[in-house]
């Protein structure tokens, strides 16, 4: 059936100058990193269907190390959000992306979890970043399967891109108002703003 | 422990057995058209606290006095000709007309006579949102009622425990259905968000929300022992 015939375990044993070779330690650690994530999904509306249809057989996410779901943060390595989070759900959000242990990532995928999507109403967060830090963001509505494999891939890519010297990546803040990552209330609020004033129509005129 | 009152299936179309089977219903005009026979049947026990009876696509909706309501909505479920044992929906209409009153709207179905009925009380602009429970007769109206008053501020009267059911408990920022509620809330995003991310989760979803507590003595007994060795839900 063209299966490559299995090399003489004699001959490697008994070989005097066995195979080696050096690499960085950094790309050993990324290398297992990147390919062995375990999902933490965090499914709440239609995304988490796409994300059902990932993971089954056709578009197999088994073959990124990622078909184990872990549904306990405690064993998980990256949070996918699927779907929009109301208001009622941050603090079950954040509860869960804190009981996540490093090394850890998030991929907000679909226009929900990135924005608020259509839904810029009184319910729903607009992003989940505004909640969490988030890694990559897949757009769509929902992504296509294979918008979120792109999205992993990327999540892979910047796996392997990171240095363990670098700590700060692991290092876990609340946004300090002296420090970039601090945006004050009302830029916040400044960039919630929809575009365009199509919600602004208000019919009863109230 | 005494033993649970035997339990009685109802037949849907058991009350009027000699009735044919029914079919779905063709051409069924928008207005007009044969009204519930308990629209009749109303009007006769009831005279004036039936204030009309509109039939829209081939369903009755009766709007009743609200000082009577309770006692229609008993009798309709009593009398035995009548026989809605089945509260579908409690829900509220406001209209975007500043004169036009608030509806507040209850589904009932008799599952016996295979009958709708749509029962709805007015609530001028002004008055008191202050409609009586249905509660006492129907118990499954007790989350709909719940969601009604979240939505709307809409007060049941005789509502054991009436508070918010889809917001959480200390949301501040009004009634999200109601007319004069701006689409985005009240408050500003980041205010939204410090608010809800300062909710504990944990704080429910126990005992006492799940009402096991009232239940148990009414729980099997496999069930009971279960509970009562340690196994605990939430906090």
């Amino acid at each position: 059936m063209g299966l490559s015939p299995r090399p003489d375990l004699r001959q490697v044993v008994q070989s005097s100058d066995e195979p080696w070779m050096t690499t960085r330690l950094d790309f050993l650690v990324n290398w297992s990193r990147a390919n062995s994530l375990w999902p933490m999904p965090f499914g709440t509306a239609c995304c988490a269907i796409e994300f059902m249809a990932t993971a089954a057989s056709k578009y197999d996410l088994a073959r990124f190390g990622m078909e184990r779901m872990s549904f306990s943060p405690r064993q998980a390595d990256v949070l996918i959000c699927a779907g929009r989070v109301p208001f009622k759900l941050a603090p079950v959000l954040r509860r869960i992306w804190q009981q996540m242990p490093q090394p850890k990532w998030a991929i907000s995928m679909g226009a929900c979890a990135s924005t608020g999507g259509m839904f810029d109403n009184y319910a729903v967060v607009q992003g989940i970043d505004t909640i969490i830090p988030v890694d990559v963001y897949v757009p769509g509505c929902p992504p296509r399967p294979e918008g979120l494999i792109y999205g992993i891939m990327l999540l892979q890519k910047k796996v392997m891109g990171e240095r363990a010297k670098d700590t700060s990546l692991r290092k876990e803040m609340e946004p300090d108002p002296e420090s970039q990552l601090y945006i004050p209330a009302p830029v916040i609020d400044e960039l919630s703003e929809p575009f365009g004033n199509s919600v602004h129509q208000t019919r009863s005129g109230l | 422990m005494t033993a649970p009152a035997p339990f009685t299936p109802v037949l849907a179309g058991a009350g009027s057995p000699s009735a044919p089977a029914p079919v779905s219903p063709k051409n069924v005009p928008n207005r007009g058209g044969a009204a519930n026979p308990s629209a009749d049947a109303l009007r006769e026990k009831f005279g004036a606290a039936v204030h009309r009876v509109d039939v829209v696509w081939g369903e009755t909706t009766i709007i009743v006095d609200q000082a009577r309501f309770l006692e229609v909505v008993r009798w309709l479920r009593d009398d035995p000709a009548q026989r809605y044992d089945l509260l579908a929906d409690v829900t509220a209409v406001e209209f975007r007309d500043a004169g036009r009153p608030l509806e507040v709207v209850w589904h009932i179905r008799s599952l016996p006579h295979r009958r709708f009925l749509r029962l709805k009380v007015l609530i001028e602009k002004g008055q008191p949102l202050s409609v009586p429970s249905v509660w006492e007769m129907y118990k499954g109206a007790d989350w709909l009622e719940r969601e009604c008053f979240d939505m709307f501020g809409i007060k049941f009267e005789g509502h054991p425990d009436l508070r918010r059911i889809l917001m959480w408990e200390q949301y501040r920022e009004g009634f999200p259905l109601r007319k004069d509620f701006p689409l985005r809330g009240r408050f500003s995003r980041s205010e939204q968000l410090r608010q809800a991310l300062a909710a504990n989760p944990e704080a429910r979803y126990s005992m006492e929300e799940l009402s096991i507590a009232q239940a148990y003595e009414d729980l099997p007994d496999e069930m009971r022992r279960r509970l009562s060795t340690g196994e605990k839900t939430g906090e």
